[in-house]
């Protein structure tokens, strides 16, 4: 049981590659760190891993099988910015409940205030929205959940609360993380390895 | 009692409302008895008995308008609203069926937008027959264009979002996005459209029955009073042109203070003002 990204190529334009020649590979349970400077094609990797774009070359590999393209998509991504990850014109309980139906348990484990269903979007600060984000993320049919910097915007007391429930939702589900992210500590604490996405690049003028 | 912004709107998108069909109404009930000729009481200025005054015909002015604005308001609303929908259905087209579609569109677009309004309605109307009728598909075929971009633009937008990407990682199909996610952004588009399209369609109409091309001049249309009495202002009869005027005015208005408080009753920003 493992995503794989295979030989990985991605860029704008042709000829200009944004990064080429990626492999990564992430087992069911495991907690793997992704770290590279500004720019290095992190977030895009991110979003190819959870089917959002295709790579120019290469292949991402499900348990050998290509990734699903309709479905519930077994790997699923948090968002950075959780503002454009919501639809502003639902209630909070539809967006939590798009994908499936987390219990309360849960809910309370994120610090998700019951009153906040029944809000609007913008009433909610991101580091708030980004709770939501991640309690639909980690629906019974998600087998690998990429985290792209997904609680920079947070206090570190929140963090940790927002990891810890992660970790035991992973744990109880077997998922595998990719945890995206520029601080140091936080991958040291959580993750078994770290992949550094700059070794692995051959740029290219 | 005090009202918070959402209750008022709602209050006075109804009391406008009353008021635009109250006008409708009573315009197809006035019956034709009231609007006759009468030339003993020619060129009366307003009075009690006849507050919006007579004409040089001895015709009742305020039967006159009110049949003339519920006809106006009529033939605004048919061709606003289908001119809405065409630029709804195209503009959708536009966005989501591809690069041949889109550019199709986009190039008709182009074309309706380069050719002045009026020389496409007179054109159009003229060739389908002209009358009401033509007047009506005249109009509904020429203002559909620039609220076809905005909403081809508007539906791309929202297609290339992440909540909308997100939609189709949790397994979700084309059709409930296209319900649930994009729909509900367009509806703003459809009201500020349908109400911003009104005023144009009837200054149109307007202009086309001044020239002879629209309505016919026994059909008390508001651009027929307005223009027969362009010929009696010069001698003093301020009425003639004061009172419909200002009705018409009083419309257009209506229907962009209801534009304004709909949309700020289906923006989730404002639903707690």
């Amino acid at each position: 049981m493992q995503l794989e990204a295979l030989n990985v190529g991605f860029g704008y334009r042709k000829n200009n590659w944004t990064f080429r020649h990626i492999d990564l590979s992430l087992r069911k349970g495991e907690i793997v760190g992704l770290v590279g400077p500004s720019g290095a094609g992190k977030t895009t990797l991110g979003r190819i891993l959870a089917g959002y774009e295709q790579p120019l070359e290469g292949t991402v590999k499900l348990n050998d099988a290509p990734l699903p393209k309709t479905g519930y998509h077994p790997v699923q991504l948090v968002f950075q910015h959780p503002e454009k990850a919501v639809n502003p014109k639902w209630r909070m309980k539809d967006i939590l409940h798009e994908g499936w139906n987390p219990d309360d348990e849960l809910l309370e484990r994120l610090g998700i205030d019951r009153d906040w269903l029944q809000r609007w979007p913008n009433e909610l600060s991101g580091g708030e929205l980004q709770r939501f984000c991640v309690a639909r993320a980690l629906g019974p049919m998600t087998q690998f959940l990429i985290a792209d910097e997904m609680t920079t915007m947070l206090d570190a007391i929140t963090q940790a609360q927002i990891w810890q429930a992660v970790l035991d939702m992973a744990k109880k589900q077997n998922m595998g993380i990719l945890v995206i992210s520029h601080e140091a500590p936080l991958l040291d604490r959580l993750c078994s390895r770290i992949i550094d996405i700059s070794s692995n690049v051959m740029r290219e003028g | 009692m005090k009202l918070n912004k959402r209750q008022s709107a709602i209050l006075m998108s109804a009391i406008t409302t009353v008021l635009l069909v109250t006008i409708l109404v009573g315009g197809l009930l006035v019956s034709n008895d009231r609007i006759v000729t009468n030339l003993e009481y020619r060129n009366l200025p307003p009075s009690l008995a006849h507050p919006f005054g007579t004409d040089w015909l001895g015709r009742d002015m305020l039967f006159r308008t009110l049949k003339g604005l519920s006809i106006s308001i009529g033939v605004g609303l048919i061709a606003a609203t289908a001119s809405v929908i065409i630029a709804v259905c195209l503009g959708i087209m536009a966005a989501t069926m591809g690069r041949i579609a889109d550019a199709v569109i986009s190039w008709l677009v182009d074309l309706f937008l380069s050719v002045p309004h009026l020389v496409m309605l007179i054109l159009i109307a003229f060739v389908v027959g002209g009358g009401m009728k033509g007047v009506i598909i005249g109009l509904a075929l020429t203002h559909w264009p620039s609220l076809t971009r905005v909403i081809r633009a508007e539906v791309m937008q929202i297609k290339a979002a992440d909540f909308v990407q997100t939609s189709r990682r949790l397994g979700k199909s084309r059709w409930f996005i296209a319900i649930k996610h994009i729909f509900p952004h367009l509806v703003p588009q459809f009201l500020v459209g349908l109400f911003l399209l009104f005023p144009h369609a009837i200054l149109h109409e307007a202009a086309v029955t001044f020239l002879g091309m629209g309505l016919s001049p026994h059909q008390p249309a508001i651009g027929i009073i307005l223009s027969e009495s362009m010929r009696y202002l010069s001698t003093g009869m301020w009425w003639l042109a004061f009172f419909p005027g200002l009705l018409l005015l009083l419309v257009v208005r209506a229907f962009d203070l209801i534009g304004d408080r709909l949309r700020s009753l289906v923006d989730p920003y404002r639903a707690n003002e």
